[in-house]
């Protein structure tokens, strides 16, 4: 059994059955790793966050202050996530729109992808609430609240229906939206509904009366307020008793939800657990539990609620699946722990990538000395840009993240912007730019050289020449001279005049590239009738010996029409190098052409006589 | 995680070997029915196959592209005791409407006196040069002056390894620090003679190649191995195909005089050992940015090897014979469930719920 690898990560390899005497016709089979890149739905998301991404890298420290640089990074984590929910709701307006057309495993892949994106979304959620925002005690909580209700928002569809209906105090599901609000800390909504009902129970007004004053006295904490901590906490703890007087001199006996609202209240643990349907998870159960009987909770005491919590909720019932754990693991503040987690879990690096660098960004990451790259965020980019190359569009992000990963970045670059299939001369040329914007010489000589000898291949000589004066590749130059004057000799037409009328500078890659341009020149210069230069070029072509000597026979051929005008163009002078070259070329090579030697001495001759004569003359 | 596609090889008889061209857009395989075919990838990802032809007398071992700079070449080795170099050229309009394309033998060399086992080209910044390998222990390298003339093949250097080869590979490294370095592995049975695998080193005053290393840990016949892209390393990393899979770590030793005539002394690691195939393992290849191993074996699955950032190494994901990974192994990622975590919400109901969210719910009563 046997395989390879092939460049885009893809793994082909071959069967070798064992000679059992059945010889099936051998399989290939291809084999093709992180399709989610291929996914259209991801595509979005790659493209926007590689867009905050570089715009987080290029945050200058021309940011003064910390508190800013706090600021600014807790809003890139909030452009991050909003990109998320982007791709996420698309999808999901999609899945809308297209249901009947869409074939049931692509659903599935859909399904399963969007809820690989909310979970993505509320690790991410919980990261910037615990690392990034760092809130202390008080305001902890508050954002634990936010970010619950953020991921349990069927609460408010259900309200909706509630509300909307005719008697929404009668409506089944009043009382599972009640609770939910209290569940969730929506104390005002709660006190809004809870209305509703009181409105339809004159008869009970007093004790809903008396939830309503318990509800509205309930403390919250006001980060922004005067209140210190402990004041908050002294109030609260006052509040608190009060709830548990309730309780105990049975103000709510009468009415069984008010009771159970009562024993929310006071964060009675069984209760809770018995809400389990309307909490559905233990983290929600955490908050919740946090909120009634620990508001001050401190970060560093979060862990030992969250595994408590956990516990206590799953209760044996279910076994914590990698989502759970790597929650619990961002709640007892192990960054790496988290990392590793979701490296394992997830099908792509996109996420501990872009988290891990962000992270990175808010100095939270302490480096371990590794062996790819100097630390863990810059071997987790490379490995996620280094997906991103195997796709046919998406590898011009990777170029990105390589540049912002200094150790490594660089030569990964080379090694996979080689690998990219040079299709269109478009591609190439993208592909050009970005090697010549790094400096990356070798590349780029490497890649005009292919481009170059593909338009070899099928005879489009132009284009070869210009891939290899951009490679400047003297020999392949030379080489490709060397066609064009053959084809020449053969058709007596050029071919890609443009490309010779404008080599400019260029000509000088090669000798007989040079020879090309300066003959082309001279064909100029005929067909302008500026006969006295081209018959100066003509001959220094020779005497410089820029003409190959295989040449010269043309050459002289295409002095005739010079020699045989009315007018003496070619001086005595250069009557006579013309004479020398000829016979240069007459003791070299075997009598051929004797007929057009003869022409040419005869021609030569003449015009010799008549430039003597004509210099001989003095002017009128 | 894995997709796998299959494709009808059609050849007649087993397949020896599978050979990506430098981009990935094309693929040769050779087989015991003594033919190469080339496959093309469309831009839709099928492969066609865009040639088929007989290239030697006896099974084809290896087939191997050049690199694109040197034009669209391949190099086939045989048990007939021949290494052929073949290339593409441009057809008839009719034919490429009809999507085949030519390939013709440019050379034959027939230096060998006995089964060719392996044929490799070196690295492009050596110029176009061809290694062979034979099972009489000998390791030809061939160069090809003007790479215009793919007729005019001479023999350079001719390395008697004692031993009889299976597999050679050429360190890919272009940096000037190291001179250029081929690795030959041995599948002698011979448990006379230690070391399977032997490491030569080009030396620029003598001009010859001169045996650098041998790694005498490995004692069982070897067959293949492969170096690792260098990433601008000082070390280099070699992975073998032996009982197991083993990836060694060499380290050249500073040479004490600057004049120091010999080959490089190498301080010679073991980084892995993985005997998890639990049987004989025959190929292993690196990806292209060394990140990942991959090795197949006899148990009929291909294991893929990962280095984290701690330079642990460790497998992360195996396939089976007809490409489909296998599940539930060790170090398989297993894909996040549902985002409702431990509980039964099924996750339609917790993206309803979710993006319910994004509209608040106005609750003010009329």
């Amino acid at each position: 059994m046997g395989f390879v690898w092939g460049p885009g990560d893809l793994l082909a390899y071959e069967t070798q059955y064992k000679p059992t005497g059945i010889c099936h016709c051998p399989f290939v089979h291809v084999v093709r790793k992180d399709e989610d890149i291929y996914s259209p739905i991801l595509r979005k998301l790659f493209n926007e966050s590689h867009h905050i991404f570089v715009g987080l890298q290029n945050m200058k420290d021309d940011v003064p202050s910390k508190n800013k640089k706090h600021q600014y990074v807790t809003h890139v984590s909030k452009n991050y996530r909003s990109v998320i929910r982007a791709c996420m709701e698309e999808t999901h307006s999609q899945l809308k729109t297209a249901s009947d057309i869409i074939p049931r495993w692509f659903e599935c892949m859909f399904i399963r992808q969007v809820s690989i994106l909310l979970a993505v979304e509320l690790i991410w959620n919980l990261c910037e609430v615990l690392f990034i925002e760092a809130a202390p005690a008080g305001s902890l909580l508050l954002h634990l609240l936010d970010w619950v209700r953020l991921h349990k928002a069927d609460v408010d569809e259900k309200a909706q229906e509630v509300l909307q209906s005719e008697c929404p105090a009668e409506h089944q599901a009043y009382w599972d939206v009640t609770v939910c609000y209290i569940l969730q800390g929506r104390i005002d909504e709660a006190r809004q509904i809870l209305l509703k009902q009181a409105s339809q129970q004159p008869a009970a007004r007093v004790t809903f009366k008396l939830m309503d004053s318990l509800l509205m006295k309930m403390p919250i904490y006001n980060p922004g307020g005067t209140q210190t901590l402990t004041e908050f906490d002294v109030k609260w703890r006052r509040w608190h008793q009060e709830c548990d007087r309730c309780l105990q001199d049975n103000s709510f006996a009468s009415h069984p939800h008010l009771e159970l609202i009562c024993k929310i209240l006071v964060g009675d643990e069984d209760t809770l657990l018995e809400q389990r349907e309307h909490l559905s998870t233990w983290y929600h159960f955490l908050v919740t539990r946090l909120l009634y009987c620990h508001p001050t909770v401190k970060p560093t005491e979060l862990h030992y609620y969250a595994q408590a919590s956990m516990d206590m909720f799953l209760d044996g019932r279910s076994a914590p699946e990698p989502l759970d754990s790597i929650l619990l693991a961002a709640f007892e503040f192990d960054i790496h722990q988290v990392i590793k987690d979701c490296s394992i879990a997830l099908n792509n690096w996109w996420f501990v990538a872009h988290l891990t660098d962000l992270l990175d960004h808010c100095k939270l990451l302490q480096s371990h000395n590794l062996h790819f790259g100097s630390n863990l965020r810059e071997f987790l980019l490379l490995e996620y840009a280094s997906g991103l190359f195997t796709h046919h569009s998406l590898w011009q992000l990777a170029v990105d993240y390589f540049d912002h990963c200094p150790e490594f970045g660089r030569v990964y670059l080379e090694l996979q912007i080689e690998r990219v299939p040079l299709d269109t001369e478009r591609k190439a040329l993208k592909v050009l730019r970005i090697c010549e914007q790094r400096q990356m010489a070798e590349q780029v000589r490497s890649i005009c050289k292919i481009m170059a000898k593909k338009a070899l291949r099928n005879n489009r000589l132009g284009s070869a020449l210009s891939w290899s004066i951009r490679a400047k590749d003297a020999a392949f130059a030379t080489l490709i001279s060397e066609r064009f004057l053959q084809d020449y000799c053969t058709h007596g037409t050029f071919s890609d005049l443009d490309l010779i009328d404008n080599l400019g500078s260029a000509m000088l890659l090669s000798d007989r590239l040079t020879f090309l341009g300066k003959y082309r020149e001279f064909h100029k210069l005929y067909a302008e009738k500026q006969f006295a230069e081209a018959a100066r070029l003509l001959l220094s072509l020779m005497t410089a010996k820029i003409a190959p000597r295989s040449f010269w026979m043309t050459l002289l051929t295409d002095a005739l029409p010079l020699l045989e005008q009315k007018q003496v163009i070619f001086s005595a002078d250069q009557t006579y190098e013309l004479m020398h070259c000829l016979e240069e070329l007459t003791t070299e090579h075997s009598q051929q052409l004797t007929t057009k030697i003869e022409l040419l001495r005869l021609a030569l001759a003449r015009n010799l006589a008549l430039a003597i004569v004509k210099e001989g003359t003095l002017e009128a | 995680m894995f997709v796998a596609r299959s494709i009808a090889a059609d050849h007649k008889d087993l397949i020896h070997d599978v050979s990506y061209d430098f981009h990935g857009r094309r693929m040769a395989t050779c087989s015991s029915d003594q033919s190469v075919k080339v496959w093309d990838k469309s831009e839709s990802g099928e492969w066609h196959c865009t040639a088929s032809w007989k290239t030697h007398s006896g099974s084809v071992w290896r087939v191997t592209w050049a690199h694109p700079e040197f034009g669209q070449v391949l190099a086939s080795c045989s048990f007939d005791r021949t290494a052929a170099v073949w290339e593409e050229i441009v057809g008839e309009s009719n034919d490429k409407q009809r999507g085949q394309s030519h390939w013709i033998k440019r050379t034959t060399l027939v230096d060998s006196r006995t089964s060719v086992t392996d044929v490799k080209f070196a690295p492009k910044h050596m110029g176009l040069m061809l290694t062979t390998c034979s099972a009489d222990g000998v390791v030809r390298i061939y160069e090809a002056p003007d790479v215009m003339n793919l007729s005019q093949w001479s023999l350079q250097h001719e390395i008697s390894s004692k031993l009889s080869c299976s597999c050679i590979s050429w360190n890919p490294s272009s940096s000037r620090a190291h001179p250029p370095m081929i690795a030959v592995g041995s599948d002698d049975s011979c448990v006379t003679y230690g070391g399977k695998v032997q490491i030569y080193e080009y030396n620029e005053n003598t001009r010859k190649y001169a045996k650098a290393e041998t790694l005498m840990t490995v004692t069982d016949p070897v067959h293949d191995l492969a170096f690792a892209p260098n990433l601008g390393r000082s070390f280099h990393v070699l992975a073998v195909a032996t009982k197991d899979v083993r990836i060694f770590k060499l380290m050249p030793m500073r040479k004490e005089t600057a004049t120091s005539s010999g080959p490089t002394k190498f301080e010679v690691q073991i980084m892995a050992q993985f005997d998890h195939h639990n049987s004989q393992v025959w190929r292993v290849s690196w990806n292209i940015t060394s990140t990942l191993l991959a090795s197949s074996g006899d148990d009929g699955c291909v294991r893929l090897w990962k280095a984290n950032y701690m330079d642990n190494w460790k497998c992360t994901g195996i396939l089976k014979g007809d490409g489909s990974p296998v599940i539930g192994s060790s170090g398989q990622p297993v894909a996040l469930s549902a985002a409702g975590g431990s509980s039964a919400l099924a996750s339609q109901n917790a993206l309803n719920g979710v993006m319910a969210g994004r509209k608040k719910a106005q609750l003010m009563p009329g």
